[in-house]
């Protein structure tokens, strides 16, 4: 069918003559091999189309096919522990070693479905109609979900039984008269927000077993965050640790304009490593979507809404999702990319002026929600920016930070010491904090709050000091000041340094880290009442206790609680010796 | 496919803007396929289609333009994409930037045609790099690790030896196997391509007799785009020499070693072509595409799951005045796997070769080194080793301003381990084993305290450092 006709080409802009009524946003296919692309323009009989894949070969004269509607993705139960391109098309499959365009889609997959309503039933958009079975030991399903933007009465549904997830299977009609037909699985616009009941205000925390995200600078569920760094200082590491162990019941990982060998090292790993709740195989909560550097660049500036459509999805079956988005200045790049072939008027830094409205309008699709079933479920959005130059005065940074409630910065000089996570306390916040440390009392941590701050103090201090002793030396600063130097560096490398790869320490629970904060806090105490007491600071540092708290982290598992109360009898005992040698010094 | 071979247009010609040539479309042709322009001169020159519209066409010429007038030019259009004919023969020979034979030998027989644009390599279908290469350099080796499959660039300055390191590591670069013991070379299969772009006559020719004196020269490629060659043909050279280097892993089933050398001429090429495009420029004037260009090039490397080779890239650039963040290092940081960064400092003080370990990076060291693969407390060491020595570069900030004077015991400590790890760990007279890198490592740590080793435990500390203490 020719909707259009080429008449003007150029990399992936290409303009048509039009013989039928296009759409902003129309979705169309090109060519011989049904190239992909979008109007973005409209312009008499005139259409301009942005091409999301490779246009090689084209010419004036190839046909041009409209689609009907918007860009949009299909959702459905094929979707969880797969990996897609940035149009959420499958990657899998032998032999496709490398990509070209217009490859030809896999078969629809077949799933066991059983209805869940009735000939009859009045359902609407949201409600589960059906579900499926996507795993038989121990078993799993997935609810068949009516079309947000649907519902009605149920004319027909098919009983149980094996069906591909395009056929329809269920009937509706609408209100208007007007008959629905629904499969498993149903496609929807990406760069519309999938509706909600309500949306509700942040809950409890999104768990990372990251002390320094949980305990310093957490994010709520439903919350927001950006974790900004310059190549190399560890945003990678971090969002893919963040996957593996954060409390969430779907990950979604987007890699967005990164590297190949990080999405091998994805799929290589986590079908290995075991959630710590379910203890399933992390790989069955994640749906990766790859849309690597060296693919076409307008996928993705598309593939940023895939991941966090796909994400609305599972929020919408009432869970709780976590979208990691590596990274999302590749999308803002390729924003400006297809802009600047556009000819729009480049704004800051060659952006074009309406990026500052999409970043908000991306991390807007984040919040703790009511779905339309009426279920609480939840989209966290973790976006990592890779600032040119490592210059957070720059667009993309300036803007995210104005959207996300919590800044995770990286720091280049702690990445290059091999201290990870090198998140920099003293720049990064979290708006969150206040509001969680309620749920840190619940849980049996009621100093939560005055530990945390008491760390953010000492670090705080501790550049200060630093600037002094640079001027004066370090001998010359009072023992208290001295000891304000030895209790943060204990802060960094007790408690905040966490390698991703140590099998103790990548993962650590509240209760682990409660006990951190707590034997830390009291050897502070004791480390300041015995410098009062005449002790020198260099004696404090040199007590073989301080190198089993350095490395407590590493050393007690999440099954040796009690080596903590072991270890802060130990500190005390040392403590009281220490005292007791200076009293004795006294007598003599 | 090939439906439009031999077809050719006289006197189409319209225009000619810089490497831009506009002409009439009086053939059916498609985008981005293959052209070549020959002039009065006779002389052929590359070009491929950049714009299509019902009555015109946009060449963009991708050699020189200068000599070619609107009369007497001819374009004949290949019907494919730029394509390079690749066959085992390619081994020992050497090439211009756009795989043209120069040595005087014969042609090439050619068993398979390549577009040199690649394919994108499928991230399902790749295998995690992990095979640990010794390239006998320390600072590597212990620090930095290389594994096949991997692009890790050389970060250097204008005149630091980035050069011979390139050759020293293709030279030297072994497998070593589990057990301890070196494989000869990668292994039979290996092979190198070398890429000049915008290099001085002498230093291509550098490279060539070094290849030669070792050996080498009968598994090597060269492809050599001289200083002197046009700029707009850079743009090529590196697609031509990793198509090269792609077809001896991927088809032959070779482990290849891409060396191209240097990134920033191609990228300074790049600036170039986009400012007579007319496109609106992004930082320091380099085109806003610059990312996604270098990423077409540098993820052109790795591991396939089923085929037997695997291309490792070690591309060099040189950071215009030493900045780490000039677009041309900061964009290639974040889309290779870690960065070589060599050091003036370090250079002037003798220090050979430069490397600046903090940095420095491999992101795929993790998956190559340790139990099973090289010596299980070889990330610890790393680690320790790290952390010392940035340790060692904050006393020296302070000492600079107090004096040592002002310096705690401990930190005095650091500035000595500082001058010992450069003159005994980073520098080295000839190649080492990863045993002996290791053995310094473990000595010089062997010096701080207890209390200064928080990346080691205990056991490490028993196994390593007690005897050497005594
Ligand atoms: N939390 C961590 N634990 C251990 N190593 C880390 C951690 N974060 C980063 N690294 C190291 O730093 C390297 C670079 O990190 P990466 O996340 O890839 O950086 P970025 O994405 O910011 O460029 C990794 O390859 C890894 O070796
Ligand atoms: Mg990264």
């Amino acid at each position: 069918m020719k909707d259009a006709v080429i008449h003007w080409i150029s990399g992936p802009v290409m303009k048509a003559t039009a013989y039928k009524p296009f759409k902003i946003n129309e979705a169309v296919l090109v060519g011989e091999k049904k190239l992909l692309g979008e109007v973005v323009r409209l312009h008499d009989d005139e259409i301009t189309v942005q091409m999301y894949e490779d246009t090689s070969g084209l010419r004036p004269g190839d046909p041009v096919a409209g689609e009907g509607n918007p860009l949009s993705v299909r959702l459905g139960p094929g979707i969880l522990g797969n990996i897609f391109d940035g149009l959420l098309r499958s990657l899998d499959g032998e032999g496709r070693d490398f990509l070209y365009p217009g490859q030809n889609l896999p078969e629809p997959p077949i799933f066991n479905f059983k209805p869940l309503v009735e000939v009859g039933q009045i359902i609407k958009g949201g409600d589960a109609f059906g579900q499926v079975r996507t795993r038989p030991k121990p078993a799993k399903t997935h609810p068949c979900l009516v079309p947000p933007d649907k519902g009605g009465e149920v004319i027909a549904i098919n009983e149980r039984g094996d069906y591909t997830d395009i056929e329809i299977i269920c009937t509706l009609r609408a209100q208007d008269g007007e008959e629905q037909q629904l499969a498993m699985s149903h496609k929807w616009p990406v760069r519309t927000p999938r509706p909600v009941a309500e949306r509700l205000s942040i809950g409890p925390p999104l768990l990372t077993g990251q002390r320094i995200l949980d305990c310093l600078f957490p994010t709520a569920r439903g919350g927001k965050a950006m974790v900004p760094g310059g190549f190399g200082t560890g945003k990678t590491v971090l969002l893919e640790t963040v996957a593996k162990w954060c409390n969430a019941d779907v990950i979604i990982y987007l890699g967005c304009g990164e590297r190949g060998n990080e999405m091998a090292g994805v799929l290589d790993e986590f079908p290995h490593l075991e959630d710590p709740v379910t203890k399933r195989p992390l790989m069955e909560r994640m749906v990766v979507i790859a849309n690597t550097s060296n693919m076409p660049v307008a996928a993705r500036e598309a593939s940023i809404y895939t991941g966090v459509t796909v994400a609305e999805y599972f929020r919408d079956q009432g869970l709780h999702v976590a979208l990691m988005a590596d990274s999302t200045s590749r999308w803002a790049e390729a924003l400006r990319e297809v802009s600047g072939r556009l000819g729009e008027l480049p704004g800051e830094a060659g952006y074009p002026a309406y990026l500052s409205t999409r970043l908000a309008e991306f991390y807007e699709r984040a919040s703790r929600v009511r779905t339309l079933s009426d279920k609480g479920g939840s989209l966290t959005i973790i976006g990592a920016v890779s600032p040119p130059s490592s210059d957070f005065s720059e667009p993309v940074t300036i803007h995210t930070k104005r959207y996300v409630r919590n800044f995770w910065a990286l720091d280049r000089r702690r990445a290059q010491a091999r201290f990870y996570p090198a998140i920099d306390p003293l720049i990064s916040y979290s708006e969150d904090a206040t509001d969680l440390a309620k749920w840190w009392q619940k849980q049996g941590a009621p100093n939560w709050n005055e530990h945390r701050r008491r760390f953010l103090t000492l670090l705080e201090e501790q550049t200060r000091l630093e600037r002094m002793a640079r001027i004066l030396g370090k001998d010359s600063l009072p023992p208290k000041q001295q000891l304000v130097l030895m209790l943060a560096d204990l802060v960094n490398e007790a408690f905040l340094r966490q390698s991703a790869y140590s099998p103790k320490d990548r993962f650590a629970s509240p209760k682990k880290q409660t006990k951190m904060m707590t034997v830390l806090d009291s050897f502070m105490d004791m480390a300041q009442k015995a410098v009062e007491a005449g002790i020198e600071v260099e004696q404090i540092s040199a007590m073989p206790e301080v190198r089993r708290l350095q490395r407590m982290g590493e050393e007690i598992s999440e099954e040796e609680m009690e080596s903590f109360d072991t270890l802060q009898t130990a500190l005390t005992t040392a403590f009281s010796g220490l005292l007791a040698n200076v009293q004795e010094g006294d007598v003599v | 496919m090939n439906n439009n071979a031999n077809l050719f247009l006289d006197e189409a010609a319209t225009r000619i803007e810089g490497p831009l040539l506009f002409a009439h479309r009086r053939v059916d042709v498609g985008l981005n396929e293959m052209v070549e322009v020959t002039g009065s001169d006779g002389r052929k020159r590359l070009g491929r289609i950049a714009a299509l519209d019902n009555d015109f066409m946009t060449i963009e010429v991708l050699e020189s333009t200068s000599g070619l007038s609107l009369s007497n030019t001819r374009i004949s259009f290949a019907g494919e994409p730029i394509s390079f004919n690749l066959g085992p023969g390619i081994l020992g020979r050497v090439f211009d930037g756009v795989g043209r034979v120069i040595d005087g030998g014969p042609p090439v027989a050619a068993i398979k045609k390549m577009p040199v644009d690649g394919g994108i390599l499928n991230p399902m279908r790749r295998v995690k790099p992990s095979d640990f290469i010794e390239t006998g350099i320390s600072a590597i080796d212990v620090l930095n690790s290389l594994v096949r499959g991997q692009k890790l660039p050389i970060f250097s300055g204008g005149g630091l030896p980035h050069n011979q390191l390139a050759l020293d590591i293709a030279m030297h670069a072994r497998l070593r196997s589990p057990s301890g013991n070196h494989e000869e070379k990668f292994n039979e299969e290996f092979a190198i391509v070398f890429a000049g772009i915008g290099v001085p006559y002498d230093t291509a020719e550098k490279f060539r007799a070094s290849f030669e004196e070792s050996g080498a020269l009968g598994h090597t490629a060269l492809f050599l785009n001289l200083a002197s060659d046009s700029s707009s043909q850079r743009l090529l050279t590196p697609r031509f020499a990793l198509t090269a280097a792609e077809y001896l892993a991927f088809v032959e089933g070779r482990h290849v070693l891409a060396i191209i050398t240097d990134f920033t001429n191609y990228c300074e090429a790049l600036r170039e072509v986009s400012a007579s495009h007319g496109e609106i420029p992004s930082r320091k004037g380099y085109p806003g595409y610059m990312y996604s260009d270098l990423a077409t090039l540098y993820e052109r490397a790795g591991y396939l799951k089923g085929r037997p080779g695997t291309l490792t890239q070690l591309p060099v650039l040189t950071m215009p005045a030493d900045d780490i963040t000039h677009p041309i290092p900061d964009l290639t940081g974040y889309i290779t796997e870690g960065q070589i960064t060599l050091d003036r400092k370090l250079d002037r003080e003798g220090v050979s070769p430069p490397i600046n370990v903090l940095p420095s990076l491999s992101r795929l060291m993790k998956d190559g080194i340790g139990e099973g693969f090289t010596d299980p407390d070889h990330p610890a060491l790393a680690n320790q080793l790290f952390a010392a020595y940035s340790r060692t570069t904050q006393v020296r900030l302070l000492s600079n301003v107090v004096g040592a004077e002002g310096l705690t015991p401990a930190d005095r400590r650091f500035l000595e381990f500082g001058v010992e790890f450069e003159e005994k760990f980073i520098h080295q007279d000839g190649p080492r084993t990863l045993d002996q890198s290791m053995d310094i490592g473990w000595q010089l740590l062997s010096r701080l305290p207890d209390s200064e080793l928080s990346r080691l435990t205990d056991e490490q500390i028993a196994r390593h450092l007690h005897k050497r203490r005594a």
